[in-house]
């Protein structure tokens, strides 16, 4: 009986410590990972592929980033795609055609939220560069490992009410502080999205997603991979390639 | 009276031209008819619906509400003003709340308008009562037809909607097929999913909130909504149908025109033969005493009696087709219901007095046009060549 009672107490004072674990502050860990993926200036290419059911579909672009309100993305192939741009300035966003119509058209409102060219990414997912601790408060609510790394498991949850995604659990690299894994929520508490790092690569000592997958979790899609092929960090840009006159270019 | 009766004896003497004659006549005149019956029934059916089912008596909109714009949507939508809230509250108005959102039927995601309206509404014909058949706390949904066919959901099913509230936040749920509605609208069924009203208003954190109010058909008189509602009469949003309908209307022209063109070259024909052929006898006339313009009354009446006796011939075959066709309908094929308004599956004519007098009236003007004009070169013919067989 004595050993049984002091099995309980180990367990309990094993289960205290462990809540008592001295975690870092959210918002700061959260700061580390905007340093890391939030970009000032940046250009470079990307390849997106598309497991849908209809089949797999490859897309690659080139693209320019300017803070969180300006981007710029130029679709080098498949040929079908070869020549469409889409334009971010703010909150407001163009798609450039050039076949059949020499086409440019305003995507704002709903059409946000549309998936982007059939990928389970939607056009406010693919321009989104805002910083996380501006929008979230954060809380580390344990230690996890992903793929063998180990991760500050965070849960945030939306500041004000214009966020697009009511609250996130991220699992965060220790070490290089890159969200190695995403889930965004509804404020109902269901899970819309995942994110997963696969890859990732550092350079000028920041580390950045090589290859991330994205996953509508509403969907019965596989995902979307997302391929950073090349990137430039801190570029300088040229103000004419965020204008609506580059997309005719 | 004495031009009548040659003209008469004459005509039927002439036999077997004179009635081919009035047969092609007739059928252009009984196929005309018939179609614009059907474009007219078609008409009527179209306005009927739309009001019974989506205009009732008029609509009040936000001054952002655009119908053709589903991105005006986010910012269409406002508490009731008092006025429009007594109005709901007699029964005499229904408030409809929209939304865009995207469905997953099977996994796959279509974007859909999400639409809020009262389960005890009465003012439009919309059987949202059915919507009070899931009570176990589910959201329920309703469909119509084709968007039952284009998701492939069926009653009972569920399916995953997802959303922006208000201040743009995404949510989920899942939503319970109530019904499947049968309905000649797509306007109500395309592309939509309904549920109720205040469900809504919870999911998007509007309450007390409309994108629209429908004012019940039989309504007097409509108040001033105040609140920036502004008033959409019935005038207003059945003008897209009226001007539709226009369109069709014009593009049968070409096919009237035709068949009116194929039977007016058959009257000329035989009159232009009618008047060499009998230039003798227009000589004798003439020596007789006749008057050359009586000449050219007797020919002209001669091919005018043709566009009576196929509005007469018409008549006889057309009227019961008429009325066979206004009894039991002509079955409309599916494609029609990519025409955008509502047809109905079986399609009933609508023969008006303005439609029979028009078109009679037509046939006899355009045929005794067309006969006057050969007929009129019989004034400048000398009645000695005409004797002698010329024809100058």
């Amino acid at each position: 009986m004595k050993r049984f009672t002091l099995l309980i107490i180990l367990i309990l004072a094993a289960a205290c410590a462990a809540q008592g674990e001295d975690y870092p502050d959210g918002e700061e860990i959260l700061r580390k990972v905007d340093e890391n993926l939030v970009l000032d200036r940046a250009t470079g290419i990307s390849v997106m592929i598309i497991h849908a059911r209809s089949g797999t579909r490859t897309i690659k672009s080139r693209f320019w980033v300017r803070g969180d309100s300006e981007s710029f993305v130029e679709y080098i192939s498949p040929a079908r795609e070869r020549g469409k741009k889409m334009l971010k300035l703010g909150d407001r966003l163009w798609t450039y055609a050039p076949e059949p119509a020499d086409r440019i058209i305003t995507i704002s409102g709903h059409l946000l939220r549309q998936s982007v060219m059939g990928s389970d990414l939607s056009y406010e997912d693919m321009m989104e560069n805002d910083r996380l601790v501006d929008l979230y408060d954060a809380k580390i609510t344990g230690v996890e490992e992903i793929d063998a790394r180990e991760c500050w498991v965070i849960e945030m949850v939306s500041k004000g009410e214009e966020v697009a995604y009511h609250s996130r659990r991220v699992w965060v690299d220790r070490e290089r502080y890159l969200p190695l894994k995403e889930e965004r929520f509804a404020r109902s508490g269901r899970l819309l999205k995942t994110t997963s790092i696969k890859e990732a690569f550092q350079i000028d000592g920041r580390w950045y997603m090589k290859r991330a997958i994205f996953k509508d979790m509403l969907s019965s899609g596989e995902g979307t991979e997302y391929i950073i092929e090349e990137i430039d960090f801190d570029v300088e840009i040229p103000d004419h390639i965020f204008t609506r006159a580059s997309l005719r270019k | 009276m004495l031009v009548l009766k040659l003209a008469l004896r004459n005509i039927i003497g002439a036999g077997l031209r004179t009635w081919l004659n009035v047969v092609v006549l007739s059928l252009a005149f009984v196929l005309i008819v018939w179609t614009q019956g059907f474009i007219q029934g078609m008409q009527e059916y179209s306005q009927r619906a739309l009001i019974d089912t989506e205009v009732g008596g008029g609509q009040f909109w936000r001054p952002e509400y655009d119908q053709y714009d589903p991105l005006t949507l986010e910012d269409s939508h406002a508490p009731l003003s008092p006025a429009l809230r007594k109005l709901v509250n007699d029964g005499s108005a229904t408030s409809i709340l929209i939304t865009m959102g995207t469905i997953y039927p099977g996994g796959r995601a279509m974007p859909a308008l999400i639409k809020g309206i009262d389960p005890s509404q009465k003012a439009l014909n919309i059987p949202a009562g059915m919507l009070g058949r899931v009570s176990d706390g589910d959201i329920p949904g309703l469909i119509g037809q084709r968007m039952a066919k284009t998701t492939g959901l069926r009653e009972g099913d569920f399916v995953t909607v997802r959303w922006r509230d208000v201040g743009g936040t995404f949510d989920a749920a899942d939503i319970r097929i109530a019904a499947v509605v049968i309905t000649d609208m797509p306007t109500i069924d395309q592309g939509q999913i309904w549920i109720p009203l205040e469900r809504l208003r919870e999911m998007l954190r509007t309450p007390g909130e409309a994108t629209l109010v429908v004012v019940d058909k039989d309504t007097a008189t409509v108040p001033e909504a105040g609140g920036g509602w502004i008033f959409r009469d019935q005038e207003y949003m059945l003008k897209e149908i009226v001007e539709m309908v226009k369109s069709k209307m014009v593009s049968t022209l070409f096919m009237y025109s035709l068949l009116m063109f194929m039977a007016l070259i058959a009257i000329f024909d035989t009159q232009v033969l009618s008047i060499w052929r009998r230039r003798k006898e227009m000589g004798t006339m003439m020596a007789l005493g006749m008057m050359r313009s009586r000449i050219v009354a007797l020919f002209t009446l001669e091919g005018a009696l043709h566009g009576f006796l196929a509005v007469v011939a018409g008549a006889i075959y057309g009227l019961p087709l008429f009325m066979l066709s206004k009894k039991y309908g002509f079955p409309m094929p599916d494609v029609v219901d990519d025409w955008g308004f509502a047809i109905p599956q079986k399609l009933y004519p609508s023969y008006g007095a303005v439609l029979l007098l028009g078109t009679t009236l037509l046939v006899l003007v355009s045929v005794t046009l067309v006969s006057y004009i050969p007929s009129a070169k019989i004034s400048r013919l000398k009645p000695t060549d005409a004797l002698r067989g010329k024809m100058t």
